[in-house]
């Protein structure tokens, strides 16, 4: 019987996600020691080494420094496997040699990067890389990049895209099997590549963003965690040397901007409230701090983004200090510079809530009208719910009340039909209010855009 | 006031599904409940027993046997222990329930530690 270290107990010695965080740590390092064709092993032994741990603290207590034991035992793993298998290529010992290196390295107890050192950060942007690879389905892309840099589970991953735990097992296995036969490498892309393999990744940051940001309830968890994920990852990118580049800094800067928002997002009601019903106390001001000096660092270089310019639209957000300071002239500006470089119906409608608040409800109905004859977006519940909201400040509200019902007719969501039918009763006792807009209508749906 | 062994069963196959953040918040559960056992003076020890089946010995007609025990697929085996502190089999009973185990693992049997014939 062994004796009760009482200071080994310490729970918080595991700080939250450190599990999540060192599995796609781990995972990045060991399919770059093992090579990429030995993914699957890297996985198995970082699994192993999380289930040693969850069979043993239990009864041992937590150790001092979590990290380092978890490295410790996926390397004893490792070197197991390496002396059990045959099929190294000669690499053995160069194989070995990196087990040793890695496990040296003291990676502390911090959750960041910054505690385990450039060399991981540098293999989870290789790991990037490798997922976002364009031989791959997005979707593949996206599974790919949770699963092993993001540290998230299949079943995870199947709740967050309302999928399948067998459907999202089977992707993977798909995509790792394809990789594996393009004989892909851990490596970061060469100077021609880099710029499209790289949009790549920041495409599928921006994906996962939206995922976790545009559910509201159920597995609000998972969701968070999703959003969460993404401003790691793109902190991550932002920070290599090889990726530090203004448009990278820029994505950051507008997912930490939307994160910051994140809490406030759904009122006391479980109801979606918009922004000006938002507690603004709630918005999480670290992360805005953060997302202003990231913002600082895409200020330069001379290509403009459409990166860039969300960023902007949302620290105008972030920073005005209520809803009735909200920079919205220049909210506006930006959002002609934004359907300028990427013209799509989402941004089109986004631009229009802008309108109306710097031109008035009229102006802002004739912006949508294109909108509505060109069909793209007919079934959008967001722009049947915004036109509803414009009608509703001119007075119109039968026509208004006829929208909202359209819109709730395309909403499938709980959250949104509960937001709709709360709508629909403030328009029909109050023909005309203020309406404001959902909080939904300042991110872009990226699904949206697929259709153009 | 007696002692009482709490062994903890479980199959191999348990928690392999899990994703590392589940395993972190099982792991969190279980260092939770042991520290409100000792915090409270509960905890006399607790140990993990290794992933090996053991050894089973056994009196045959002519010489001892001694075979495997039993860690083979889906065999339940008992991971590891806990010795408590309890006042009966009522109270550690009660402490045994809000174990985690009976939640992730496969059950808990509770055994008194014999003190009938204690001076």
């Amino acid at each position: 019987m062994s004796a009760i270290d009482t200071a080994k107990t310490d729970i918080r010695a595991m700080v939250d996600h450190l599990f999540r965080a060192r599995a796609g740590q781990m995972v990045a390092t060991l399919t770059r020691i093992l090579g990429f064709e030995h993914i699957d092993l890297a996985e198995d032994v970082v699994q192993e080494a999380l289930l040693t741990a969850l069979r043993r603290w239990p009864h041992h207590g937590v150790p001092e420094n979590p990290a380092a034991w978890l490295v410790q035992v996926a390397r004893n793993r490792a070197l197991d496997q390496l002396r059990r298998r045959a099929n190294w290529r000669g690499k053995e010992d160069e194989i070995r040699r990196s087990l040793t290196v890695f496990a040296e390295k003291d990676p502390g107890t911090g959750p960041g990067d910054a505690a385990f050192g450039h060399e991981v950060r540098d293999d989870r942007l290789r790991m990037m890389f490798a997922c976002c690879h364009p031989a791959l389905s997005r979707e593949s892309q996206v599974a790919l990049t949770l699963k092993t840099v993001g540290g998230f589970g299949t079943r995870e991953i199947a709740r967050a895209f309302l999928s399948h735990p067998a459907t999202i097992a089977q992707r993977l296995v798909r995509a790792k099997r394809r990789l594996r036969t393009l004989g892909v490498r851990l490596e970061i892309p060469g100077p021609d590549e880099l710029p499209a393999r790289l949009d790549a990744v920041l495409e599928v940051i921006y994906l996962l963003f939206n995922e976790g940001y545009s559910a509201t309830e159920g597995e609000a968890l998972v969701r968070h965690d999703l959003c969460h994920g993404a401003i790691h990852l793109a902190e991550l990118v932002a920070d290599s040397p090889v990726t530090d580049l203004p448009r990278v800094h820029a994505l950051a800067a507008l997912l930490l901007f939307q994160g910051a928002r994140l809490a406030a997002r759904i009122g006391d009601d479980g109801v979606p409230a918009r922004l000006h019903e938002q507690d603004r106390t709630q918005w999480d001001r670290a992360m805005i701090v953060r997302g202003v000096r990231r913002l600082q660092r895409a200020a330069h270089g001379d290509v403009l983004t459409r990166y860039h310019l969300e960023a902007e639209i949302a620290a105008s957000h972030c920073l005005a200090p209520s809803v009735e300071a909200t920079g919205w002239r220049q909210i506006l500006d930006c959002y002609d510079q934004l359907l300028h470089l990427h013209p799509s119906p989402v941004i089109a409608l986004n631009r229009a809530v802008a309108v109306a608040e710097v031109h008035g409800p009229s102006q802002a109905l004739d912006a949508l009208e294109a909108l509505v004859e060109d069909q793209a977006l007919a079934d959008y519940p967001l722009l049947w719910s915004t036109r509803a909201d414009l009608l509703a400040r001119l007075g119109r509200s039968a026509e208004a009340t006829a929208d909202l019902e359209r819109a709730r007719a395309l909403s499938a969501s709980r959250p949104a039909q509960r937001f709709l039918d709360k709508r629909v009763a403030e328009v029909t006792e109050h023909p005309v209010r203020h309406g404001g807009f959902q909080d939904d209508a300042d991110c872009d749906d990226a699904d949206c855009d697929d259709a153009d | 006031m007696g002692q009482f062994l709490l062994l903890l069963h479980e199959l191999p196959d348990d928690f392999t599904e899990a994703s590392p953040s589940e395993m972190q918040g099982i792991i969190q559960e279980y260092v939770a409940w042991r520290n409100g056992l000792d915090q409270r003076g509960k905890l006399v020890g607790s140990n993990k027993l290794a992933d090996d089946g053991g050894r089973i010995l056994m009196k045959g007609a002519d010489a001892i046997r001694v075979t495997d025990g039993p860690y083979a697929e889906a065999k339940e085996v008992i991971g590891g222990y806990f010795l408590i502190e309890a006042a009966d089999y009522d109270d550690a009973e009660s402490m045994a329930r809000t174990c985690p185990h009976l939640t992730y693992g496969h059950r808990i049997e509770v055994r008194a530690i014999d003190t009938a014939y204690e001076p």
